[in-house]
């Protein structure tokens, strides 16, 4: 006998009043959640958006994020009777922004995101992405802003009294050391984000929390979808763990030299 | 050659200078002495405005140093620092060459030539490709000031730097700076080393109270010592 015939031999049963062994019963659970319908395709699907979201409110953080703390670190940096107005004004709106999104629950932006300012879109997926990508962007920003500002004072002043400008310095001297302390902080953000994207589940953005949901609603069984989301979450954690792992022992490498 | 006038800088209601005036021509190799915190380093730092002074005027050549064309002025006056400040991501011989290729002052084949040619000249060619972690002190100190030197600088300025040296490197790097001088270099040197001031400087000058109190050449400095502070200070170091 094969699992579907099995499969409908005891649900059949079940239907009847007849009560199941333990085993038995997991067994038709654990069917109904991955292999009826073939559902498994369902939470490969979502992982799919999983990631591609998680990928795109990383590429959007840390876009916003490096702008947010070059503009905040320029504007740390300039002497005390030469600030320019302009980098004030965007200073200020930086941080504005910075504390309102780490002032607010992620929950509380993904609902205002998709009922006040894009109430009107049926991409949800596309608004969850969007609202993890600027959320993150507050985050990595810090990151960011951390790592400029570990770099040693005199490595600035080393590339300025040679005759480079601000920028140049920044570029060709400051921020090369700092990607060293920033990747694995950015490598963390990451890992945070990559189980941040369930949340979009609430405004309707089809990832694999999504996939388990569809399913538990149609068999009323919760543990199997739930657990194996819980399963796959942390199986694409380790996998990235890991590779960060690999990732800061090659910095730590090429440091030593 | 560079100017100084009424020079003065406050730091949170602390006025280090209060009016410092100097002029240092060319070929010139000037030591600036003075106890800890008189403001001798701070007077060097505001010469190419890495210190931005509250008042006075500094003008190179002529041409007054403010903030507008800074980098180029920059350019001409080369910096070495205390603690060397080498790029620990680049290879000595990039250390050297960034700043005159980004400056379009050479291209890449003729820098790494120039720079060869000076390592070369302090016996450190086969460091080229080395990082900085990977040398001593003494070595990082003397890429320092040939860094400084591939800009072809007409003034280079020293903050302190054999203080973060162990006592066994100070000569190599003091060893370097005398050939610079005797080269005709000009060089603005604040030190603690007396010995250097005396043998090789051609003015030496105490900062006290935020102003220059004495400026002689170095046999009259440290012989007919007529200021009481002076005497305080040397009676300590010497």
């Amino acid at each position: 006998m094969n699992l579907a015939q099995q499969f409908e031999t005891l649900s059949e049963l079940a239907r009847s009043g007849e009560a199941l062994s333990v085993w038995q019963d997991i067994f038709v659970k654990f069917y109904q959640a991955f292999i009826l319908e073939d559902r498994w395709l369902q939470y490969i699907e979502g992982v799919g958006t999983t990631l591609l979201v998680t990928a795109m409110a990383l590429a959007l953080g840390v876009i916003l994020g490096s702008i947010v703390a070059l503009v905040r670190v320029a504007h740390d940096q300039q002497r005390p009777h030469r600030r320019k107005p302009v980098l004030g004004f965007f200073n200020a709106v930086l941080k504005v922004y910075v504390t309102v999104i780490r002032g607010t629950p992620m929950m509380v932006q993904l609902l205002i995101m998709s009922m006040v300012i894009f109430a009107s879109s049926r991409n949800f997926t596309m608004v969850g992405a969007l609202t993890l990508g600027i959320n993150s962007g507050a985050y990595v920003s810090e990151i960011i802003r951390g790592g400029l500002m570990a770099v040693d004072p005199g490595q600035m002043e080393a590339g300025r009294s040679l005759g480079l400008d601000y920028l140049t310095t920044m570029v060709r001297i400051i921020i090369p050391q700092a990607v060293r302390s920033i990747l694995p902080a950015l490598g963390n953000e990451f890992i945070v984000l990559l189980k941040d994207t369930s949340l979009i589940t609430t405004i309707g953005g089809k990832e694999l929390l999504y996939a388990a949901q569809g399913i538990m609603n149609r068999t009323y069984e919760a543990m199997f979808p739930l657990l194996g989301i819980a399963a796959i979450y942390l199986v694409l954690v380790m996998i990235f763990t890991w590779l960060l792992g690999k990732l800061e022992r090659r910095l730590a490498q090429s440091d030593r030299r | 050659m560079i100017d100084v006038k009424g020079l003065r800088k406050k730091y949170e209601g602390l006025e280090v200078l209060k009016g410092v005036d100097l002029t240092i021509n060319k070929g010139d190799v000037v030591c600036l002495v003075g106890p800890s915190g008189c403001g001798k380093s701070t007077f060097l730092r505001c010469l190419n405005r890495l210190e931005e002074p509250d008042a006075g005027t500094i003008t190179l050549d002529g041409q007054e140093v403010t903030e507008k064309d800074i980098d180029a002025m920059r350019a001409r006056m080369g910096m070495v620092f205390q603690h060397f400040n080498l790029f620990p991501h680049l290879t000595v011989k990039r250390n050297i060459t960034l700043a005159p290729v980004h400056l379009k002052r050479m291209t890449q084949a003729e820098a790494d030539a120039k720079a060869m040619e000076l390592l070369e000249r302090i016996g450190l060619a086969d460091k080229a490709d080395a990082y900085p972690n990977m040398l001593s002190g003494g070595q990082k100190q003397r890429i320092a000031i040939v860094r400084a030197l591939a800009m072809n600088p007409d003034v280079l300025l020293f903050d302190e730097p054999t203080s973060a040296l162990d006592p066994e490197m100070v000569g190599e790097v003091l060893e370097l700076m005398k050939e610079l001088a005797r080269g005709g270099m000009t060089m603005v040197v604040v030190t603690h080393e007396m010995g250097f001031a005396r043998e090789v400087a051609n003015r030496v000058i105490f900062i006290d109270e935020g102003v220059v109190k004495v400026d002689k050449p170095p046999q009259e400095f440290f012989q007919n010592i007529e200021n009481e502070r002076l005497r305080t200070f040397l009676s300590k170091v010497l």
